[in-house]
This record gives C-alpha cells, sequence and structure tokens, in this order.
C-alpha cells in the first residue's frame, strides 16, 4: 500500500454533501452518476434487444413455410422494420457508446465522473424518450413504421406512408440522434480533460481509444442523420419538396444523406465493440496486447475510412461513382486484417484460460471475419448487383452486427458484470450460453447466405412452395430459436446471481486496467485512491510489482521508467 | 494537448483529400458538402488544441513521467443529483410527441422545458449541491 496515494476528486465538505444521495425511484430520476446513467442505459438496451428479438423470432417463423399466413402482411412489414430499428438505434449503439463506455471509460482514465454529468442524464432521458416514441407506432391505428430501417424515400412520404406510426418513428430517430451527440460530446471531453496524471493518449486502453473515435464519428454521422430527418418530416407535413420528384427533389438524396450517416453508423456499432475485444483477449491470454500503436492506428484508418465508403449501398441506383467506393470500401479489409492479426498475436503462446468472455471474444472473432469477408466481396459492384436486397446480404449484415454487438457485447456484459455489482455470473451457464448461441448463430445464417445466391429477396413475407427455400428456411428457423434459448440461460444466470451471490473481490480477472483498481462496485467518484500509472496497464503493474515487463517500442525491460517513482512522491503525500 | 489536436487535424486533412478527390471524380455535391463538413469539424477544435498546447506546458495528463501528486487539486466541479435533466427530457419528449398527436403539447413541453432552464440555471448559481 505505499505505492498508493489519496486522490480527492473534490473538496472534502462538498463530498460529504455528495454522500446524502437520493435512494430508489429518485435515485434513478435524478442521478448525474454515470455509473447509474451507465447502468440505466444498459438495463433500456438490453430490454429493448429482447424485445427485438422477440420480434426476430416472429419473423423467422412466418418465413418457415411458403405462403405463410402466420402474420398479416402488414404486421410483417412492421416487424421487420422495428426489429432493425430497434436492433440498430436503440441497443447496439446505446449499449456501447450510452451503456458501457459511459460506466467504463470515466474509470479507465481514471475521472470521478463524466465531464458533463447533468448533460449524460438528459442524454439518457432523450433516449428513452426516443425508445417510447419510436415504438408507440405500435398502439396508433394504422400501426409502427413498416418502410424498412432505412426509411428510403419515397416510400416513407406520406402519399405512400400515411400514418403517425411513421412520424413517430422519424421522431424518435430524432430524439436518440440528439441524445447519440451528446453522449459523443461528453465523451471527448472526458477523454480530452480528465485523464490522470502520467495517462497519456497512448497509454489509454484501447477500449477507451475505440470510444474516443466512435464518438469523432458519432460527431460526424448522427448531425446528418438527424437534419435528413427534419427534412423528411418537413416532406410529410410541411409541403416542402426535398426529396420528391414532382417538386424538382431528388430521392437519391436522401440515400446519401442516409448512407453518409448509416455507413459510419455500421463502425460506430462495430468499433466500441472491437474495443472491448481487445481489452478482454490480452486478460485472457495473460500477455499485454501485441501492437498497441497497431491497433489504435488500425482503429483510426477504420474510421477514417468508413465515413468514405457510403455509396457502397447505393451501387444499384446506377447514380454513383462506382470506382471510387468500392476501392475505398475493399481498404477498410486492410486495417481490419491488421487487427485480426494482432488479437491472434496477443493469444500467440499466452496462457489461455477460456472463462466467459474470452469464450464470447472468439465467438466474436469468427462471426466477425465471417462476416467481414463476405463484406469484401459485396464492396465489388459486379458481385453487389447479383445479390443486392437478397438474403446474401442479411446474411452479411447479421453476421458482422450480431458478431460485434451480441458476441462481443456479451463478452463485455460477462466481463465488467462483476465490476458493476461485486458478484459473479455463473462460468458453466456462461459457457452454456456461449455454445447454444455459437451454434444457432451458423445454423441461423448460413443457410440465409446460400438462400440469397438462389435469389430469395429480404424483405418479402412469402415465397413460392416451388422455388425448393423450404429446407434451408426451416433450418435458419431452427437455428434462430437456439439463439433464442440461449437467451434464457442468460436470464437463468442473472436470476442465479442475484438469489445467490458469490462475490466478485475487486478484481477477479487480474485485469489490466484502471477500473479493475477500484471497488466493486465502485463508490461514488469511483476512486479513492489510485495506483501509479506507467503503462497501460497500471492495475496489473501494481499487482505484479516484480514482473518483467517491456514498455512499448523498447527491446529490453533496463529503459522502463520504474514503478517506484510513484512511492517516492508518495512520501510527500503523506499517505 | 498536442496527440488530441493531431488526431482532429488529422480528421480534417484526410477528409479534405478524400473530398478534393471526390468532387474531381464524382461531380456530386450531396457527398461533397457532407465532406466538407467533416473537414470543418476536425479543423475548428483541431487548429483550437493546437494552438492551445503550443502556448501551454503539458498537463500531468500528457506528461509519462508525472506522479500523482502532480494532479493533486481540484480535478473539477461535478453536479450532484439534479431533478432538471429529466424535467427537460420530459419535456422535450412531448415537444416531439406534440407534432404527432397536436400542437396544444407544445404548451407543457415547453413549460417543462423553459422550467428546467431556469432550475439547471439557479442550482448552478447556488453552488453548493453543484
Amino acid at each position: 500500500m505505499t505505492l498508493l496515494q489519496q486522490r480527492q476528486p473534490a473538496p472534502s465538505e462538498e463530498h460529504e454533501a455528495h454522500e446524502a444521495q437520493p435512494r430508489f425511484v429518485l435515485k434513478w430520476l435524478t442521478s448525474t452518476d454515470h455509473k447509474v446513467i451507465g447502468l440505466s442505459y444498459m438495463i433500456t438496451s438490453v430490454i429493448i434487444f429482447y424485445i427485438a428479438g422477440l420480434m426476430a423470432l416472429f419473423i423467422r417463423a412466418q418465413l418457415t413455410v411458403p405462403n405463410s399466413s402466420f402474420l398479416s402482411l402488414q404486421t410483417y412489414n412492421e416487424l421487420f422494420t422495428m426489429h432493425g430499428s430497434l436492433m440498430l438505434y436503440l441497443f447496439a449503439g446505446p449499449f456501447a457508446f450510452g451503456g458501457l463506455a459511459n460506466y467504463i471509460v470515466p474509470m479507465q482514465v481514471g475521472a470521478p465522473d463524466m465531464a458533463f454529468p447533468r448533460l449524460n442524464a438528459l442524454s439518457y432521458w432523450l433516449y428513452l424518450s426516443g425508445a417510447i416514441t419510436m415504438t408507440l407506432g405500435f398502439v396508433t391505428a394504422g400501426g409502427a413504421a413498416s418502410f424498412g430501417w432505412v426509411a428510403y424515400a419515397p416510400l416513407s412520404t406520406s402519399q405512400f406512408s400515411p400514418g403517425a406510426g411513421a412520424d413517430l418513428w422519424i421522431l424518435g430517430i430524432a430524439l436518440t440522434g440528439f441524445s447519440a451527440i451528446f453522449t459523443g460530446v461528453n465523451l471527448v471531453t472526458t477523454i480530452f480533460y480528465l485523464r490522470a496524471p502520467g495517462m497519456t493518449m497512448f497509454r489509454l486502453p484501447i477500449f477507451t481509444w475505440n470510444m474516443l473515435v466512435t464518438a469523432l464519428l458519432i460527431l460526424i454521422a448522427f448531425p446528418v442523420l438527424t437534419s435528413a430527418m427534419v427534412m423528411l418530416f418537413a416532406d410529410r407535413h410541411f409541403g416542402s419538396h426535398i426529396y420528391s420528384v414532382q417538386g424538382g427533389g431528388s430521392p437519391i438524396l436522401y440515400q446519401h444523406l442516409f448512407w453518409f450517416f448509416g455507413h459510419p453508423e455500421v463502425y460506430i456499432l462495430a468499433l466500441p465493440y472491437f474495443g472491448i475485444a481487445t481489452d478482454v483477449i490480452p486478460v485472457f491470454s495473460r500477455k499485454p496486447l501485441f501492437g498497441y500503436k497497431g491497433m489504435v492506428f488500425a482503429t483510426m484508418a477504420i474510421a477514417a475510412l468508413s465515413t468514405g465508403v457510403w455509396a457502397h449501398h447505393m451501387f444499384t441506383t446506377g447514380a454513383v461513382l462506382l470506382p471510387f467506393f468500392s476501392l475505398l470500401s475493399l481498404l477498410i479489409a486492410v486495417p481490419t486484417g491488421i487487427k485480426f492479426f494482432n488479437w491472434i498475436g496477443t493469444m500467440w503462446r499466452g496462457q489461455l484460460s477460456f472463462k466467459t468472455p474470452m469464450l464470447f471474444c472468439i465467438g466474436f472473432l469468427f462471426a466477425f471475419l465471417m462476416g467481414g469477408l463476405t463484406g469484401v466481396m459485396l464492396a465489388s459492384p459486379p458481385i453487389d448487383f447479383a445479390t443486392h436486397d437478397t438474403y446474401f446480404v442479411v446474411a452479411h449484415f447479421h453476421q458482422v452486427l450480431f458478431g460485434t454487438a451480441v458476441f462481443a457485447g456479451f463478452a463485455g456484459f460477462y466481463y465488467w458484470y462483476p465490476k458493476m455489482f461485486g458478484r459473479m455470473l455463473d462460468d458453466r451457464l456462461g459457457k452454456a450460453h456461449f455454445w447454444l448461441m455459437f451454434i444457432g448463430f451458423w445454423v441461423t445464417f448460413l443457410p440465409q447466405y446460400v438462400l440469397g445466391l438462389w435469389g430469395m429477396p429480404r424483405r418479402v413475407a412469402n415465397y413460392p412452395a416451388d422455388l425448393g427455400w423450404q429446407t434451408l428456411n426451416v433450418v435458419s428457423t431452427v437455428g434462430a430459436f437456439m439463439i433464442g434459448v440461449s437467451f434464457v440461460i442468460l436470464l437463468v444466470n442473472l436470476l442465479v446471481s442475484w438469489l445467490h451471490p458469490v462475490p466478485a473481490g475487486d478484481n477477479p480477472w487480474d485485469a489490466h486496467t484502471l477500473e479493475w483498481f477500484a471497488t466493486s462496485p465502485p463508490a461514488h467518484h469511483n476512486f479513492e485512491r489510485l495506483p501509479p500509472i506507467r503503462s497501460e496497464r497500471p492495475t496489473w503493474d501494481f499487482h505484479h510489482p516484480d514482473a518483467k515487463t517491456i514498455a512499448h517500442g523498447q527491446r529490453n525491460g533496463h529503459e522502463k521508467v520504474p514503478l517506484a517513482v510513484g512511492g517516492a512522491a508518495n512520501e510527500t503525500a503523506g499517505d | 494537448m498536442r496527440i488530441e489536436a493531431l488526431l482532429l487535424l488529422g480528421v480534417a486533412v484526410f477528409f479534405a483529400v478524400v473530398g478534393l478527390i471526390y468532387w474531381f471524380t464524382a461531380y456530386e455535391e450531396a457527398g461533397f458538402l457532407m465532406l466538407i463538413g467533416t473537414v470543418l469539424l476536425g479543423f475548428l477544435p483541431g487548429s483550437y488544441y493546437l494552438w492551445w498546447s503550443t502556448r501551454m506546458k503539458p498537463r500531468p495528463e500528457d506528461r509519462k513521467d508525472a506522479t500523482l501528486a502532480d494532479g493533486a487539486g481540484v480535478i473539477g466541479s461535478f453536479p450532484n443529483s439534479s431533478i432538471w435533466p429529466f424535467v427537460l427530457g420530459m419535456g422535450l419528449f412531448l415537444v416531439a410527441l406534440s407534432a404527432v398527436f397536436g400542437f396544444w403539447l407544445l404548451a407543457p413541453g415547453l413549460a417543462l422545458v423553459i422550467s428546467a432552464g431556469i432550475g439547471v440555471t439557479v442550482e448552478s448559481r447556488r453552488g453548493g449541491s453543484v
């Protein structure tokens, strides 16, 4: 303990006033603590994940047999629209940058809270309002929005999509868009201004780096989406003709605006989860990360390229420059390949322990590799012309997004749950969850590639019996229900941990980064003390003072700044 | 501060290059303008940070050898629990819903927004709980 120093987050008399916190309902309504807000985000988004997952099961049930009449056509359209919208806008993004990042980033940089706590709280309330607004469509007379998660004009105009459901969808997107922008500003400011002494930019954990880059992507992409939605609303109600050909507008403009948001959005959904995998894999390999700076620059390269490739979703419009967008899309494979190389390099000759979070990360590597490779195929315009709007594309983006948001997302959930609640999740149930989900994942989506190549279009509720598509559709539905059952196991696991808590201790995984130095669950304002920060894994350094470690870019350990520097300063601090 | 500045300026430079290539190959205005917007997003704060980083000593969080004692003192002011973000959020919720369910909802919505604005300002001025 001699190396420790006191770090007071605020003058002590003020801090005492903080001790008298409101409790129960009032605590959740009024808290500006990033941990409470992060948990609110996570709980809300996981509930939305379950709802949207149920919608997926209904969709798969409808598609099991040809000419099925399990759902009406209108209901089917509403379900696939809301499944996509809830998963993308309200689960995958907010779970990462509203939930996990909100909770973890301030702790990883050694900060007492986010930079703007009240703005942070406002972000959550806007997110919740947006979620309610979007789903309110189901209780209106015309039903929920039914134009797909992209809401292309002219399908989304008042002529073809009348009714309140579509308006509520647009307003829901606008509200969650503002919430994302506020969270992005908050994250950037926190990472730029609230780092602990010695926590230089190139000592930040990769999760925090990825959240910083994601926040910049949010600031680039979300304002475009929000303005596109405002203009769509004006077209629907105020008689403007921005997207209508009759009035001299351009429907292609909507696609440009949407995909200028939409493609960075894919990486807004992916980069945080890359960050989770990059934090988890070294811990369970008992090695430092292989290629730290390579990871950082690969993240930046992916983010930069992803903003220049929006129109590869518009190849078949015939109105975009194919070589430009194809080339930039293909280039993204390079930094992504670097990341894969570094993940494997981290595991190489490590002492792997296959705990639940590690299993989920390895599942993520397989899933994302398959999704990424088919993405490279789709970046080639000839293949895209043949497979556009087929189940090949559906399988591709589900493998990408399921691989990141679900595999890596729940790796993070299992990894940080002990920190958030001070108790462990059961490892056997976690492994059962993983294996059932992993098998179900492949059983669901591999047949969809084949169906897509056979020509099965997406967004149709029925298909004729004589095309021979039924067998593979049945297989896909079975897989989807396996995934559904696996998430019941997660609920059982949460129930077990709630009824029979197994105390976690502060650092159950012997992890590397600062959040594991705090208590579990962390106290108000996070840290009573901090260890000296001399590398990108300060907690590990502190717990293993005798271990020989080699700092970045140095061939041996002798040049490393010794840990005892903190001890010398400690005498003046009088700990 | 320097690395932060270079990160943002890197955003500006990269999209300036991409934007120029795009303009001279695709002749398409929407994408070009959005890329220019992205250049400004990187350039404005990035150049400001760079201007500052040449005029200030490295902060403890910029120095590899900084000890925790170097960063001792008040980190910042962090507000206590506050009901106003919730009030503001619900006000904006009603304002948004008013566009669908009737403009009468603007009245309670704007009332909540304005009271939240006053509430936050008073809370900040009073100190104590902030």
